[in-house]
């Protein structure tokens, strides 16, 4: 599904260049749950970034569902966002005069699926992350929790070939990141590809693959058991 | 671009930004509005001036007695100059290629009574060829003719509110009237659009009026008309050889500014037109200044809406959103506003102005409007540039890398 090959970024920061991505090899296959970890600084939310196409390569390629993901225009990239990315973000970015179903809608339109049918499938979406009822509710009337229910509703609703979460219960308690894991780890048992940047254990505990980063370069990558989060809820 | 879905997208976020929407609205509206305004009030001064003069002829000089201020060839200073029936004949000889008409003015107010009914009226004495110069109206009978000047006929012409006044619902034609003392026949009733005051007057034969002052030849002031076809310059030079022709005549210094005045009403007419001419420059430099005062605001709004949108415009190109569409919405958004309310307050403006009408006449603002090609060429410049101040700031965002924009809090 995704196949990365030595994957180079730096940052321009005044006169230093920081080079902050050093040659990434990297691949992972449709349906797998995989975890990015990494203290900050190493590089794991640039390589969501990239994954995202929200920001460029410098060097190496990149290929997503056997298309090849270069020199891309930017009406391309947000075409192709459409098509293939789901993002679920660590502060949610709800639209906050839009309601949770014109939220999930979105993506939708820009797909250009017609009025009805998107706001059938915004409360299909809806009903599977279990807020049916808060369909017509404001991103402020929601708690944390539910919003990013929302948010991962939305990353759904374009049917995307992969998922990518950017810290996805880092706003969230304990309790309300096991519910939004719970959720992830069901998207997944239907087949859904997804990738996790996270720092924390218990989290990436969560997944069934572990991709360690540091310094700009994968450390370890291995296969774990998958805990799941519905025991702690 | 222009599909319902996107117009739908549109009005949902116009309905849930209502502030947002108000205030881009308002400043829109209020700068047509003013601009509408403050042209209709210019073309109220101008309309007000053009008035002043059309009641009367401007081919026209008033020629004014005054004292003389300097000794000459034996005179001594502070001599009154008087006309007398000479220099009518005169100065009418004297002048052909120049002269249309002349006639003099001799005032005299007093009582005038018919039967119980009696007031106080200015009455002036006048040859014939004074209808031309106030441009009266008959209403009913006929001015005074040469040959009530040469009878020294006790004829009188009188206003229209002179019969209202004194006659109530009678006919006054063919009645009598006293005159401080003399009985007048009246033969005429005239109107005149300069408005009451002189609708008030009472003209008579000014040799009527000499007979009864001791058949005295003198005249107060002269009125003298000239060709309409000599043009301004010639009118020009008529008042200076006619000041000549005066000075030489009753020995008064050539330097002397006070023996008599020529008022030319021609000159006094260019002079005016020329003021509101100004008027109306100082007052489209205005209009064109709230106008470019309506075009920063609504910059300002729309740079200050996509600042604010930063974020929304981040998501949604994370969503799919292509930089066409963002910019599309963006635009469509604020030129949809400025239309609306440039047209409201366009259409506030113009029935604000025709509601006005004459209302503020006393303030030399006389039935403002402002002619539809103008209120609409402004309110679609303001429309045009709203859009383009729209544009800049939204290609801007729409250029924002999504990761750069989703950061911006």
């Amino acid at each position: 599904m995704i196949e990365i090959k030595n994957l180079h970024k730096s940052y321009q920061m005044g006169k230093n260049s920081l080079h902050v991505l050093k040659g990434i090899n990297f691949s992972v296959e449709e349906g797998e749950l995989v975890a990015i970890m990494g203290s900050s600084g190493s590089g794991k939310s640039t390589l969501l970034n990239i994954l995202g196409m929200l920001d460029e390569l410098d060097e190496g390629s990149y290929t997503l569902d056997g298309v090849p993901i270069k020199n891309l225009n930017e009406t391309k990239a947000a075409q192709y966002r459409n098509k293939f990315l789901g993002f679920i973000f660590q502060s949610f970015n709800l639209i906050n005069y839009k309601t949770a179903a014109e939220n999930v809608a979105l993506p939708l339109y820009y797909q250009r699926v017609g009025r009805k049918e998107r706001q059938e499938k915004a409360l299909k979406y809806l009903e599977q992350v279990g807020l049916k009822e808060w369909a017509t509710h404001l991103p402020s009337e929601l708690s944390g929790g539910q919003k990013q229910r929302v948010a991962i509703a939305r990353a759904m609703a374009a049917e995307p070939k992969v998922l990518l979460a950017d810290e996805p219960t880092g706003a969230l308690d304990s309790k309300t990141s096991y519910e939004v894991m719970d959720l992830i780890q069901k998207i997944n048992d239907e087949g859904n590809t997804i990738l996790l940047v996270t720092h924390e254990e218990d989290i990436a505990h969560m997944c069934k693959r572990i991709v360690h980063l540091k310094d700009g370069v994968i450390v370890e990558d291995k296969k774990v058991d998958q805990v799941r989060a519905e025991q702690y809820v | 671009m222009f599909s319902r879905d996107s117009w739908k997208e549109i009005f949902e976020t116009i309905q849930k930004n209502k502030l947002r929407t108000f205030l881009s609205g308002f400043t829109v509206a209020l700068g047509i509005l003013i601009f509408v305004v403050l042209y209709g009030f210019g073309n109220g001064l101008i309309n007000t001036f053009s008035e002043f003069f059309e009641d009367d002829a401007t081919n026209t000089f008033f020629v004014f007695p005054g004292r003389t201020s300097k000794p000459f060839k034996g005179y001594k200073s502070n001599r009154q100059i008087e006309f007398d029936n000479s220099d009518l004949a005169d100065i009418e000889e004297s002048f052909p290629l120049f002269l249309e008409y002349i006639s003099p003015r001799v005032d005299r107010s007093g009582l005038v009574k018919y039967k119980n009914e009696s007031n106080n009226y200015t009455t002036r004495g006048v040859s014939e060829a004074y209808q031309f110069a106030e441009k009266t109206i008959i209403m009913k009978g006929r001015y005074l003719n040469k040959q009530d000047i040469k009878e020294k006929a006790k004829y009188a012409v009188i206003g229209r509110l002179v019969e209202k006044d004194l006659f109530k619902n009678e006919d006054a034609l063919g009645k009598y009237i006293d005159i401080t003392g003399s009985v007048f026949k009246v033969i005429g009733v005239f109107q005149d659009d300069a408005g009451d005051d002189e609708e008030r007057r009472i003209y008579i034969p000014y040799t009527t009026r000499q007979l009864i002052e001791k058949n005295t030849d003198k005249i107060n002031q002269i009125v003298i008309g000239f060709k309409p076809e000599i043009g301004y310059a010639g009118a020009m030079a008529f008042e200076r050889k006619l000041g000549d022709f005066i000075r030489e005549k009753k020995f008064i210094d050539p330097n002397d500014q006070r023996g008599f005045f020529i008022r030319n009403v021609a000159d006094q007419l260019k002079q005016n037109q020329q003021f509101a001419g100004v008027l109306q420059i100082i007052v489209g430099f205005v209009a064109f200044g709230t106008i470019i005062a309506g075009i920063i605001g609504i910059s300002n709004i729309m740079v200050f809406v996509v600042k604010e949108r930063t974020k929304e415009i981040g998501i949604r190109k994370a969503l799919g959103a292509t930089p066409k569409s963002v910019i599309s919405t963006i635009l469509l958004e604020s030129v949809f506003i400025t239309t609306v309310s440039g047209i409201v307050g366009m259409v506030l403006g113009v029935a604000m102005l025709s509601s006005l009408g004459d209302s503020l006449k006393d303030y030399f603002i006389t039935n403002p409007f402002i002619n539809m090609g103008t209120a609409i060429f402004a309110t679609v410049v303001l429309i045009f540039f709203g859009g383009l101040a729209g544009y800049i700031p939204a290609r801007r965002a729409a250029r924002i890398k999504p990761i750069v924009a989703l950061r911006d809090e």
